[in-house]
Formats: C-alpha cells, structure tokens, sequence
C-alpha cells in the first residue's frame, strides 16, 4: 500500500517528475564523465612502476643529461639495467595530429617496458633498422598505419625532416598502458645532431633505471644524485610515479577546477530536486492532512515523502549511470590520444550512488518537517 | 430512549478556546460543557463562525484546546502527546468532511483500506474489512473506481466507509452534506443514522441544514462559542 502511493505520487505530474528525473539524470552523467576525465589524468600515475626511477636534469624537464652519465649510474649499487629517453617532439603532417614521440634506445628500452608488448619478429627488426620506429596500436590505428609504412616525422625541437619506417606496433600488457606514443632510435637522431649540431649531440632528456629493489628507492635516488653533486648538470631522480605526478601536478588547477564543477553540479541539482519535492508537497499539504487526520504519524509521513524523492531520485540516478557508459565510448573516441584509459572506476560509481542517496534525501528533509510540524486544522484549510 | 440512560462516552468540562491574530485573543469556545453518550447521533448547529467546526476538531483530536478537558472512552486526549494523539486516533475516530478528502491517487477500495495500513491486520483481514464497510454503503460495485469516477455522494460514502473501516469509538462529521444535492444528502443521512440506530455508532455531526439535522437524536446548538439550551430531538 505504502508503494502504490509513493510511486503513483511520485509520478502524478508525469512531466514534472520525468523533468526532474532527467535533471537528476543528465547531473550524474556530468559528474560521472567528469571524475573519470580526472581519473584518466592520474592513470599515468598509477600505471607506473615501482621499480623503475627516473633521472632527470635537476634544473628542469628541458635541460639534458650528457649520454656519458650512463656509466656512471649503471655503476651505482642496486642499479640492474638502464636505458635513456629523449621526448623528440615531432609533428606528423599537422600540428593538430599531435602525439607523444620519443628517441630511445631500443632494445634496451624495450627490455626496460615489459608493458610494451611487441612480437619478437618485430623487435628484431626494429633493433637492426636504425630509422625504424615503433608504435603504438591505437596510433597505427589512428592513422592506418601498417608494419612496413614510411612515415615522416617534422621536428621541432630538433630541425628538418625526419623520414622512419614503421617496424613494429606494440600493444599494452594493461589497459592503462598508452598505445599512442611513438619511439625511434636515439642514435638515429644523435648522429644527425653531430653532423648538423654537435653541441646538443650526445645527450638524452632523461634516464630510466630499473632497481633490484623498490623499497631501496630512495638510497639509490639518494646515491646516484650524490655522483652528480657540484657537475655541470646536477641530476634528480625520483620514482616513475613520482615523475608523472610532476606532469600531472601541472595541470592540478586544471584538475581542482574539474572537480569543483563536478561538484557544484550536485549542488545545483540538489536544489532543483529539493524545489521540486517542496512544490510538489505544498500543493498536497491537504492530503497529508487527510493522512494526519487518520493517525498518520512522523514516520509514515517521512517514509511517504523520501520515498516519493527516492523514487525520482533513483530513476534520475539508474538512467545517468546507464548513460555514462555509451557516453564514455564516445568520449574515449576524441580524446583518446590524450587519455588512453576513460574507464569509469567503482569509486566514480559509489559516488554516483552516494550523490544520489545524498539528494534524495536534502531534497526530502524540508518538506518532511513542513507536513510533520505543521498544524492538522492550519493543513487542512478552513474548506475541511 | 434519551442519551441519558446510556453511558457517556464524551465527557466535555469546562473547554475553552481561542485564536490569537496579530496581539488580540479572539475568544471562538467559551467554557463548553458536553456529555455525549454511546450511540448518540448529535447534530451539532450554529450559525458561521460559532465555533463549530472548532469544536468537532477538538472532540477529533486535530487540535488542542486551551483549556478544559476531554475524555473519550475514559481517556483524557488533552494529556496524550502527538504520536500517542496520533495513534488515539487511528482507532478511535472516523473523520468526514464536507469534501470527503479522498486521496485522488488511491481507488474506492484502497482508500477504505488506508487507515487500516496502522493497525496490526494481515493483509486479508484488511481486504475482508474494506469489503464489508463498502459493501455497508451500498458501494460494493464501485471497488475499482478513482474518486474522480464517482459522484460526490459516492465520494461521500466511500468516505463514510473510510471513517468507519476500523470500528472507531466516534464518527466525527464536518457538513458531510454541505456539498451534497439533496438526494445524495438523503442518502449520507439515512446511512449515518443506521449506523447509530443499528450499528450503535457514536456520531457527532455539524450542519446548517435543520433537515439533516431532523435525523438525529439529539441537536446542540453553539452561539458565538457558547453552547445555547439543549434541545432534544424526536427520534422518527
Ligand atoms: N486558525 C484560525 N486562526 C484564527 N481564527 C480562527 C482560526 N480558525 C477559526 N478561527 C475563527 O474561529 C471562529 C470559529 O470558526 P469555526 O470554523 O469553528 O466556525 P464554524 O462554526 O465551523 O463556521 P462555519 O459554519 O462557517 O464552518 C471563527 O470566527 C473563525 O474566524
Ligand atoms: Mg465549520
């Protein structure tokens, strides 16, 4: 009996109840699509590994290190393997077709990214061809490219025409591994800097290391930073995850600002929500009345009401998180060079829920205390 | 038979109320005193604004006086506090108004079967209830019906058979005719006073109307919140 009621009140203004219902609806699938853009943000992060650290120039990003600390680090205790990276900048075609690119090592890179998994045929050809490259599968999916392609890249950090073949594409162990980078040899590019720009030859932008040990971490980073102490280029190290916690920290505001606005949805829908439940209370203050009138107390009463807004409520909610999906897929087909993983995480997914759950009852509490305080003989008006 | 010889089921003392607007008391019941006994079918009359309804809502348990007591059945309602009020009137009153207030959401039959929703009865027992009272006012073929489908003196018995679902001690009624054309109103009355002639109902029930009043067995007239002489009626 209670049921009947609450879902045949809930839908008595079909288009007001549906409005809402949307409105509750479109709310969850902003703020759904919106933490899983910031969660996306930090998969980086979290797809890092632990033993791997990262050495960089301690002045910043875009100063290099000289390719003859190499040796130096390998000497250092707890080092197992090391390898170097060079973002490389390079456009394809079009500024606006904008990818990661970077001149690594080859094999020994790719001996250091298990993540990254390449058929061995592949590897073996990218290690003998000194202008191939390898990419990623949603890249060569991007741009139709195939094993054996001849692409050109334009540098703009490091001039003129940089004319590859693709040699292998890799795909991802994880789904947070990025399959839209690009990596060639570095000493494709180093002895085109000899020749063109001896003083920026024979540098990288940063080395990886792999450790024996993770918790050893910090010693090592604390050893290997001591080597370079008072050298013309100082280093840092610091843990992969911590490296790209530096990325991602630039763009924290960015991040804040997201969050915020995912919040401030709430908060407008809350109060959407709670209008509409008052409203829609106020104009049957008579029934409840009638329902007082019957020896209907404060509990019935709240049950009737925030169920009435559960009910719109969890409409609203269901639809908006059935949403989220399709809308992520589509999502995901813009942006996916930027962020390889939008997947929606179980935390996202509680919060929806809780959001919900949080609504429907802000939305229930006033006129809950209206029709429970309120005096039977003012509710029932002076037609009763 | 006069009400006397019956025992008294409203005992009304020395009951006073009044209204408050802006800083000025308006008295609206002075000093009432009101015995009504077992099945007693009262009419309680008066010109607007005598404080009837007021009254009625008092003896009901909607509101509270400021003065003076009310024992229904042995019970002071004016110590009870609000859930007990509440409660005390689940299963003691049976409300009509002059609009019979049914919900537009529920259908004859679901409406009869909501005060029944407080009490302790299995879901069955609660159907066999609601039958029986609807079948009592003659509305056994409208179960279905919304009370937007129905007459307003078949709204008017679906709200009788409402008041009357759970047996209460009283039938409280604010001029259940008021709205009625007078053959409907022919109706409620003939079936409020079978309920106190045969079923041995307690009613109390205000109007205007001096014919529907003929019905009961006794009438009570209020002026200006002070009940005149009491005049009892001829029992047809
Ligand atoms: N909530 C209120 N606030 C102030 N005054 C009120 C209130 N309710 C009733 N009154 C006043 O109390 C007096 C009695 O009202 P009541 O409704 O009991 O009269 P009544 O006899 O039922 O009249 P009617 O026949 O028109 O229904 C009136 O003067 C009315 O203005
Ligand atoms: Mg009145």
């Amino acid at each position: 009996m209670m049921w009947k009621l609450l879902f045949r009140n809930a839908f008595r203004h079909k288009l007001r109840a549906l409005l809402t219902v949307f409105g509750v609806a479109v709310a969850v699938l902003a703020f759904g699509l919106l933490r899983t853009v910031v969660d996306a943000w930090y998969a980086g992060v979290s797809a890092a590994a632990a033993n791997r650290l990262i050495i960089r120039n301690a002045i910043s990003l875009t100063f290099f290190l000289p390719i003859a600390y190499m040796e130096k680090i390998r000497a250092v205790d707890g080092v197992k393997a090391i390898s170097h990276m060079t973002w490389f900048g390079g456009v394809y075609i079009d500024r606006k077709n904008f990818f990661a690119n970077f001149a690594v090592e080859g094999k020994p890179f790719l001996d250091l990214y298990p993540e990254f998994i390449l058929p061995e045929d592949q590897k073996d050809a990218f290690g003998k061809d000194r202008r191939g490259c390898v990419v990623g599968r949603g890249l060569a999916r991007r741009f139709g490219w195939k094993v054996g392609d001849s692409i050109t890249l334009q540098g703009t950090i490091f001039r003129g025409d940089w004319p590859m073949t693709v040699r292998g594409i890799y795909s991802g162990r994880e789904r947070t591994v990025d399959e839209n980078q690009l990596f060639f040899h570095w000493d494709y590019l180093n002895e085109r800097l000899k020749a063109a720009a001896q003083r920026r030859a024979n540098q990288a932008g940063i080395f990886i290391i792999e450790i024996a040990d993770p918790h050893a971490a910090a010693a090592v980073s604390g050893s290997i930073d001591a080597v370079f102490k008072n050298s013309l280029a100082e280093t840092l190290t610091e843990t992969e995850r911590a490296f790209q916690m530096g990325f991602v920290s630039m763009s924290e505001a960015i991040l804040m600002a997201i969050r915020l606005v995912s919040f401030l949805i709430i908060g407008i829908i809350m109060a959407v929500t709670a209008n509409t439940m008052i409203m829609s209370v106020r104009e049957r203050m008579h029934e409840f009345a009638v329902f007082k009138t019957l020896g209907y107390g404060a509990g019935r009463l709240g049950s009737l009401i925030l169920g009435e807004s559960a009910v719109i409520c969890a409409a609203g909610g269901a639809l908006g998180i059935a949403a989220t999906f399709p809308a992520l897929r589509i999502l995901a087909r813009y942006v996916s060079n930027v962020f390889p993983v939008l997947d929606i995480t179980s935390t996202t997914l509680c919060y929806d829920v809780l959001t919900v759950a949080a609504v429907a009852l802000t939305a229930a509490v006033f006129p809950i205390r209206r029709v429970v305080t309120v005096p039977i003989v003012e509710a029932l008006g002076r037609a009763g | 038979m006069t009400s006397t010889e019956r025992p008294v089921i409203v005992d009304i003392r020395r009951l006073s109320k009044s209204y408050r607007r802006g800083n000025q008391l308006i008295p609206v019941l002075e000093d009432i005193s009101l015995t009504i006994a077992e099945s007693e079918f009262m009419a309680l009359m008066g010109p607007s604004g005598s404080g009837k309804s007021t009254l009625l809502n008092l003896i009901a348990g909607l509101d509270r006086a400021d003065s003076g007591t009310i024992r229904v059945g042995g019970i002071d309602i004016s110590d009870l506090s609000e859930t007990q009020l509440a409660a005390w009137r689940a299963t003691h009153v049976g409300f009509i108004f002059q609009f019979y207030n049914l919900l537009p959401v529920l259908t004859a039959f679901e409406n009869v079967e909501l005060p029944l929703v407080l009490t302790d009865l299995s879901r069955r027992q609660r159907r066999e209830h609601a039958h029986t009272v609807l079948r009592l006012v003659n509305l056994e073929d409208r179960l279905d019906h919304y009370p937007r489908q129905l007459s307003g003196g078949q709204q008017q018995r679906v709200a009788i058979a409402r008041a009357l679902v759970t047996d209460p001690t009283l039938l409280v009624a604010d001029e259940p005719t008021g709205d009625l054309d007078r053959i409907s109103a022919e109706d409620v009355l003939v079936l409020l006073e079978r309920l106190s002639r045969d079923l041995g109902k307690t009613i109390i029930m205000v109007t205007h109307d001096p014919r529907a009043a003929r019905r009961a067995s006794t009438i009570k007239h209020l002026d200006k919140g002070v009940l005149a002489n009491d005049v009892e009626a001829v029992v047809p």
